[in-house]
């Protein structure tokens, strides 16, 4: 846990998304419209609030992410490589033969708890995480980022229910609400309706805030830590999908495809200059 | 060679299937675009189905339907359509043996940047062992069309792979393709290469180099891995004694294990089976990934000469 104010906040993030969105173009593949939806919260975790130390990423007294959604995990890389859990020249890698950082997280890339990418999986792993916490009297917390469309996957739920069952109050789940998937708009697709209002059901402590607002979310860190209520955290962000690039801003087709050289380097300027 | 990925011949075949049979559903999960079923949902909106990202209840959605008479394919990755929705298809459309077709994309280590999470390498050998499946992957662009316009119009579960990357197009239109026949692209005398799908192309060049150093090679296309064409690889037992099997997939429990248990109850013929060394792949070009198992044209040949 460190003391890093929202002003710094903002400009590390703003150097994750420039990161994250430079390894996309490099390897000419990978998800950039949710790695720029998720990189505020990412950001906040790993530059603030958890307790990690990336010369150490097995500790075991360390906080946990699970980034549940892997498909955008170049903005997790970005924020490992940053903070030196491997060289920071790995991040022109993503997606290479040998590589740390392939397509969707492994356990050979340091700092990754779980190997994720097949959606509706991570949740579960740390529900898992967060209970081995409780059972051994640890202090550390997990913190897991889910997709809203990866929120139609059952699993999830199932999830959900042992957290609040084994009265999970050390599990922080972020859920990135930009209302897009792959076909569509979660609307279209398959409307999840209110997911703060599902995670409340299955007996979250629910916080409703705008995901790529730096302050609300450090806000959020703050309550959450004063609630030792034996319930399960769900920030409830709304965000948008491609967040700082404007033409990759709430544009479905983003999801999954990687800038040519002149998209990368207006998003380069834009991401400069936005923030 | 023209190039396709196996996905668009799925994906284009099955809008006219559609159109000539309103019982033809599709049931998607948030991935119609990239499994190429984009045109069929806006064509065909009232036999199209998108149930988001929730892979077994579309198992459960297409069992559902065809108790009411439909053909519903489930469309997603191969990954998923075997591993994640697999107790649904053995419980509520195997055991009950229903219409239903599972469509997937991204089949083998075609899906090559996306990394070992998304690349199906069990995919076949374990919709195998589930009674009263039909396991399929096409060779090419055409077969692709050709084995969805069979399986659309033969009863039964079936599971039916493509590629996600483009692979050569080895057929013409007029090629006839039936589900559990072996097709055989040429005949020879000194060796039996039996592939399927993105490795047929593999056996007809290694063919090729065969016959310049003297050797002949029998191919055959064994698109259907279950039912198996017992009678095919018995004849090549029989005519030749020596084959070689490729697939891009696990060499447990696909083509290769497949073709060995036929000639093991036989007690005659020898097998080398090429494929996945039951590791798990990672992201990297589909060309050195199959290189890193020994799925290449110059492997096949060094087998073949290594039998004689
Ligand atoms: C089980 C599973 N099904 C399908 C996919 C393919 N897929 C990758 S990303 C994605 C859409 C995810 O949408 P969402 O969870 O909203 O993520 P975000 O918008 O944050 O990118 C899909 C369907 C997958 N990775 N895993
Ligand atoms: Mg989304």
């Amino acid at each position: 846990m460190k003391n890093t104010s929202v002003a710094e906040l903002k400009n590390i993030a703003k150097d994750l998304r420039k990161k994250a969105v430079t390894m996309i173009y490099e390897a000419q593949s990978g998800h950039p419209g949710g790695s720029l939806s998720a990189a505020d919260f990412v950001t906040a975790c790993y530059f603030r609030e958890m307790n990690v130390d990336p010369k150490n990423p097995k500790w075991e007294d360390r906080d946990r992410f699970v980034l549940s959604k892997g498909h955008v995990c170049p903005i997790q890389y970005a924020a490992l490589g940053t903070l030196g859990y491997f060289p920071e020249e790995e991040l022109h890698t993503l997606r290479q033969e040998g590589s740390h950082l392939q397509g969707h997280p492994n356990m050979k890339c340091p700092g990754i708890d779980i190997a994720t990418g097949s959606l509706g999986q991570g949740l579960a792993c740390a529900v898992g995480m967060a209970l081995a916490g409780k059972r051994d009297g640890k202090k550390y917390r997990v913190f897991s980022a889910v997709g809203d469309g990866e929120c139609q996957e059952g699993e999830i739920w199932e999830a959900c229910q042992t957290a609040y069952k084994y009265q999970l109050d050390n599990l922080i789940v972020f859920v990135d609400n930009n209302n897009l998937q792959i076909d569509g708009t979660t609307d279209e697709v398959m409307p999840n309706i209110d997911l703060g209002d599902k995670f409340a059901a299955f007996g979250f402590d629910v916080y409703r805030i705008d995901g790529n607002d730096m302050q609300q979310i450090v806000d959020t860190f703050e309550r959450i830590k004063m609630r030792h209520n034996g319930k399960p955290k769900c920030i409830f962000a709304q965000t948008v999908k491609g967040k700082g690039v404007s033409y990759m801003e709430n544009v479905g087709s983003w999801h999954g495809v990687a800038p040519n050289k002149e998209e990368y380097e207006q998003a380069m300027k834009e991401l400069e200059e936005g923030f | 060679m023209k190039k396709i990925a196996t996905r668009q011949g799925f994906g284009e075949e099955i809008v006219a299937l559609g159109k000539e049979d309103n019982g033809i559903y599709v049931v998607d999960v948030d991935i119609g675009k990239s499994c190429k079923t984009t045109d069929f949902a806006k064509q065909l909106p009232n036999q199209h189905v998108n149930v988001g990202i929730a892979e077994q209840n579309a198992a459960g959605v297409a069992a559902g339907l065809a108790t009411c008479g439909k053909t519903p394919f489930v469309v997603t990755y191969a990954v998923f359509g075997s591993l994640r929705m697999c107790e649904m298809i053995r419980q509520e459309i195997a055991y009950t043996n229903l219409n239903v077709k599972i469509a997937c994309s991204h089949g083998g280590l075609t899906p090559a940047n996306d990394g070992a999470s998304h690349q199906a390498i069990e995919d076949m050998g374990v919709l195998r062992t589930i009674p009263n499946m039909t396991v399929i992957m096409p060779a090419d662009y055409v077969a692709a069309k050709k084995l969805v316009r069979a399986a659309a119009t033969t009863y039964g579960p079936m599971f039916l792979r493509f590629t996600r990357d483009n692979i050569p197009v080895i057929y013409d239109e007029d090629v006839v393709l039936e589900i559990g026949k072996a097709h055989q692209i040429q005949d020879g005398k000194d060796v039996a290469i039996i592939a399927n799908g993105d490795t047929v192309c593999l056996a007809i060049e290694a063919a090729k180099k065969l016959a310049e150093e003297g050797l002949s090679a029998r191919v055959l296309d064994m698109h259907t891995i279950k039912p198996l064409d017992v009678e095919a690889v018995k004849a090549c037992v029989n005519d030749i004694g020596k084959i070689v099997t490729v697939e891009d997939h696990n060499i447990l429990n696909g083509l290769g294990s497949a073709v060995c248990e036929v000639v093991a109850e036989m007690g005659a013929g020898k097998v080398k089976r090429i494929g996945v060394q039951d590791q798990f792949g990672e992201s990297a070009p589909y060309e050195r990934l199959m290189a890193k198992n020994g799925i290449t044209i110059e492997n096949i040949v060094a087998q073949a000469k290594a039998l004689q």
